[in-house]
């Protein structure tokens, strides 16, 4: 039967199928890891005293403090996972309580383009992030930078920890996004008169 | 009207190898050399490995790009390529932040960590590596417009479009 232009699709809530259980196990997931992440780095500080120089018996102390806001690295990360966390958060409400809203049939489309659009922020912050961890940890001798994890040590872990979460994080989110799409390409059997090609 | 799709597709996918070969090759021959006290010190883009990455991702995704080129759009693989530019875009995205936020630290130092910016001793690296970075962040602009073009007729389920 060849689809009229303009017929609408039926729009049936989804269905509580197995892999729509699977997606939300997949979402809890992601949500928990980023929301992690974000914690985790938003509350990374460290201060630590040092003895500058010693004149006599009495030692002259600087008290360095090391914060996650220093390197805008790592405020990106924040940001990035802090948002990333809330399309999960909306993506789990809207799976749990909005079984039934739709906008002539745009509902899969645009959780589809969220989620890719998410994915992609939060590679870049965990990408920017570990590069800058890496830094860190190793320093850059040619440039004559210092490597400051040895002095920092509690600092680096915590930032570490933030990195693996985020790290297992984006892998959640990018299976979730590749469900997403084989969702769309094979909708349920009330909307299959919907043909699709690529270009 | 297919034709006119394919043609605006491969339009997108030369733009996209074009940035990222342009990138590769800047980047690559990017160096420059410095006297301080009588010591020659030269800063290639291998010194960090947040350029070497930059290269490899960009290699990675114009190699892949090549080879789409000749996959016709009726192939058995076209779902296959459209994942594959979902994960390009991601991968493509992930180097150009990375490699952002270390020339970032390049050009105007961290004082909370004491390390200095050295774009004022070594400029014609620094001009290299920021004409790089550009070209690297036009690509998965481009391959974003691209899988938004791939996914359209899937955005309209009011249309249906034949295969």
């Amino acid at each position: 039967m060849a689809p009229q232009n303009g017929e609408k699709p039926s729009s049936a809530p989804a269905p509580c199928t197995k892999i729509n259980r699977v997606l939300l196990l997949l979402r809890l997931l992601a949500f928990s890891a980023t929301a992690a992440a974000t914690i985790v780095m938003a509350l990374n500080k460290q201060t630590k005293t040092f003895v500058v120089a010693t004149i006599g018996t009495t030692s002259i102390k600087a008290t360095l403090t090391a914060k996650f806001n220093d390197t805008p690295a790592n405020v990106f990360f924040v940001v990035a996972n802090g948002l990333g966390s809330l399309h999960n958060l909306l993506m789990i409400l809207l799976d749990i309580f909005g079984r039934k809203l739709d906008y002539k049939g745009f509902r899969l489309p645009g959780i589809a383009i969220l989620d890719v659009l998410n994915v992609v922020l939060v590679s870049a912050g965990v990408n920017a992030a570990a590069f800058m961890a890496d830094l860190a940890k190793h320093g850059n001798s040619h440039a004559r930078w210092d490597k400051i994890c040895d002095r920092f040590g509690k600092f680096c872990d915590h930032g570490g920890g933030a990195l693996i979460s985020s790290f297992i994080g984006l892998f959640l989110m990018l299976l979730i996004c590749a469900i997403s799409i084989i969702k769309l390409l094979k909708p349920n059997a009330t909307t299959s008169h919907i043909n699709i090609s690529f270009p | 009207m297919t034709k006119l799709k394919r043609l605006f597709t491969i339009i997108l996918r030369l733009l996209a190898l074009g940035a990222t070969t342009s990138a590769i090759i800047i980047m690559v021959t990017s160096h420059d050399s410095t006297e301080v006290l009588n010591l020659k010190f030269t800063v290639k883009y291998s010194n960090s490995p947040t350029f070497k990455y930059f290269v490899i991702v960009e290699a990675i995704a114009s190699g892949y790009t090549l080879m789409v080129l000749f996959i016709s759009p009726k192939s058995v693989f076209s779902p296959l390529v459209v994942v594959l530019d979902i994960v390009t875009t991601l991968l493509l995205t992930s180097g150009i932040s990375a490699a952002l936020a270390i020339a970032e630290v390049g050009k105007k130092g961290n004082s909370h960590a004491g390390w200095f910016p050295i774009c004022d001793q070594v400029p014609k690296f620094c001009d290299r590596v920021s004409v790089s970075l550009i070209l690297g962040f036009a690509a998965p602009i481009v391959y974003f417009v691209l899988n938004l073009y791939s996914l359209h007729p899937v955005f309209n389920p009011l249309f249906a479009v034949k295969p």
